[in-house]
């Protein structure tokens, strides 16, 4: 095994060991979200011709799921290193920064992707999704799972203590997540904010995973592919910038 | 010829306020057990990260078996085993994938056969399978220990790996660091406890306030001081004779202690007490110990 792979296992078997923390409960409460918005809003809201809202929510809901877990992977590994103290076991071997970031951000994709078909499996029971574009799926879910993981580990090594983590994750991941469309079209936003959301990456990771599985979406699927590989390659240089300059790992 | 197992250049490194290496220059040859000795703070800890690449000097070079450890870190660190200060563990694993993931980390294939070895030397085997959560302090200490050694680095740096440590496993240990010395590892070690430091280590450096303020062999370090340390319990209500009173010192529990340059010194205050009549309760005559010379070189820096 060479470093990388080494430091890649740890990560996805650090989370799999706890699963029912890391991967049951998240799918419990994407069934939560889905068992209530579906309840109130069926037949009520009408996002595309010939899309139950049920079927509009679940994409969105899964997407959601991928996203959160990939960035609580890497971001709540790192910082339960750096509090423990246990971090110096991946400082001290021949590692370089590279390695270092794309274990993480890999373990963080693997996470998303195991939470992600979790909820889908449990969420086929209530709605036909028709399954448009699979490798449209697959895309937008492992680039929106490696740019929250990204995010994570930048958010891992920022903080210094749990709150501030919590922090990141109230203000930044937790808005950019709901108010990206999952439980509704910004269509039906009036203009302002829908131009807002349109300067939400996570929007264009939604709308893209949704154009998969329906076959329709608010921006071309292409353009959302745009947005979200660049927003990765930025975040990827800044996170790669961090881990060779030492930032708050290597004093 | 072969470059040293460590060199270490005007390096210094401040944190804050606190200017923690104040420029350290050291060399410690391939094969030598070493210690390094400070008050708390002195920077030792600081050192041996900078040492292992986990903070980075402001100012200096470090080597380790020639190794830049930054412009060729993949080298220096495989040559290096740390055992860290702090007692910190991964609760998610047992003992045993703790070390195959260190094993891994550093790319190594067929570990096993290795960490079985470590295992038993370090009276580990019978806790392979148990959470690293589930282990005592001085279980966990032997852990890191047992980390430091997977990858067979040349040069082992144990940072107090006694701190806590019951007599059994200390003596357990340096055993098998000595193997370790024999077998042609270069040792640095790090302690308090000074006898230890004395008994184990060739050659010692002294810190304080970031700078090495001694640095010699342990034998020349201890004709530093006075041969022998004399001390003596009087008899109820004695005291001392004029002439001896003036050389002596007075220690806790009714004790007076003098240094002897020489062993026949001892004659000569032994005659002088029986011609005052003064009775003598008890005696002990010391080797000059390393605390001394750390006291002294402390004092005099
Ligand atoms: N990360 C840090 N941030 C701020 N100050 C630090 C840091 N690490 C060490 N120091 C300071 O640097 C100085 C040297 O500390 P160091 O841990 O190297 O001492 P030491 O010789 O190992 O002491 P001890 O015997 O207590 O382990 C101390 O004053 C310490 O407070
Ligand atoms: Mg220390």
């Amino acid at each position: 095994m060479n470093g990388f792979r080494t430091l890649f296992y740890k990560e996805t078997l650090r989370f799999w060991k706890v699963g029912f923390q890391t991967v049951a409960a998240p799918v419990l409460t994407a069934m939560l979200y889905l068992l209530i918005f579906a309840h109130v809003l069926e037949g009520r809201v009408q996002v595309y011709e010939a899309v139950s809202y049920t079927g509009f929510l679940v994409p969105g809901l899964v997407m959601m799921s991928v996203l959160q877990n990939a960035f609580a992977n890497s971001s709540s590994s790192l910082i339960q290193s750096k509090v423990t103290g246990n971090i110096i076991f991946v400082l001290l071997p021949p590692l370089s920064y590279r390695e270092f970031f794309a274990a993480y951000v890999l373990a963080s994709v693997v996470r998303g992707l195991v939470v992600g078909a979790g909820v889908l499996v449990v969420t086929l029971w209530f709605v036909r999704l028709p399954w448009a574009s699979p490798l449209w799926i697959l895309a937008f879910a492992v680039l929106g799972g490696a740019i929250l993981g990204a995010l994570g580990v930048i958010a891992g090594i920022w903080s210094e203590k749990f709150d501030q983590l919590s922090a990141f994750q109230n203000f930044l991941i937790m808005p950019l997540t709901f108010l990206s469309g999952v439980f509704y079209s910004i269509h039906s936003l009036p203009q302002f904010w829908q131009e807002v959301s349109h300067y939400n990456p996570v929007f264009y990771l939604i709308d893209g995973f949704r154009y998969g599985f329906l076959g329709v979406s608010d921006v071309p699927p292409l353009r959302s592919l745009a947005v979200a590989a660049t927003c990765l390659a930025v975040l990827s240089a800044f996170t790669l910038w961090m881990l060779k300059r030492g930032y708050k790992l290597r004093h | 010829m072969s470059s040293p197992a460590i060199r270490i250049a005007g390096v210094t490194k401040r944190f804050g306020a606190v200017q923690a290496l104040a420029g350290v220059d050291l060399e410690v040859a391939r094969g030598e057990f070493f210690g390094l000795l400070g008050p708390n703070g002195a920077g030792k800890t600081t050192l041996i990260s900078a040492l292992a690449g986990l903070v980075r000097p402001d100012d200096g070079r470090l080597e380790v078996m020639g190794h830049d450890v930054q412009a060729d870190y993949r080298a220096a660190r495989r040559s290096l085993g740390v055992v860290p200060q702090e007692l910190v563990f991964d609760p998610f694993f047992t003992v045993r994938e703790t070390l195959a993931l260190q094993a891994g980390y550093f790319g190594i294939r067929d570990a096993d056969p290795w960490i079985d070895e470590i295992l038993e030397n370090l009276d580990l085997t019978s806790k392979a399978r148990v959470n690293m959560r589930a282990l005592s302090g001085g279980m966990k200490r032997r852990v890191l220990v047992a980390q430091a050694l997977v990858h067979r680095p040349q040069v082992i740096v144990l940072d107090e790996p006694t701190a806590g440590v019951d007599v059994e496993l200390r003596q357990g240990l340096w055993q098998f660091v000595r193997r370790l010395n024999r077998d042609g590892h270069t040792i640095v070690l790090t302690t308090h406890y000074l006898e230890e430091a004395e008994s184990l280590c060739g050659r010692i450096a002294m810190m304080k306030q970031g700078r090495i303020v001694a640095l010699d062999t342990t034998a020349n370090l201890l004709d530093r001081v006075p041969g022998h340390a004399l001390r003596l319990r009087l008899g109820n209500g004695a005291r001392l004779p004029e002439g001896l009173a003036v050389c002596a010192r007075e220690e806790a529990g009714g004790m007076v202690s003098f240094d002897l340059a020489a062993c026949d010194e001892l004659e000569a205050i032994l005659r002088s007490l029986r011609e005052a009549g003064v009775r003598v309760e008890d005696m002990e005559l010391g080797r000059p110990d390393l605390e001394q010379v750390f006291v002294q070189v402390m004092r005099g820096a």
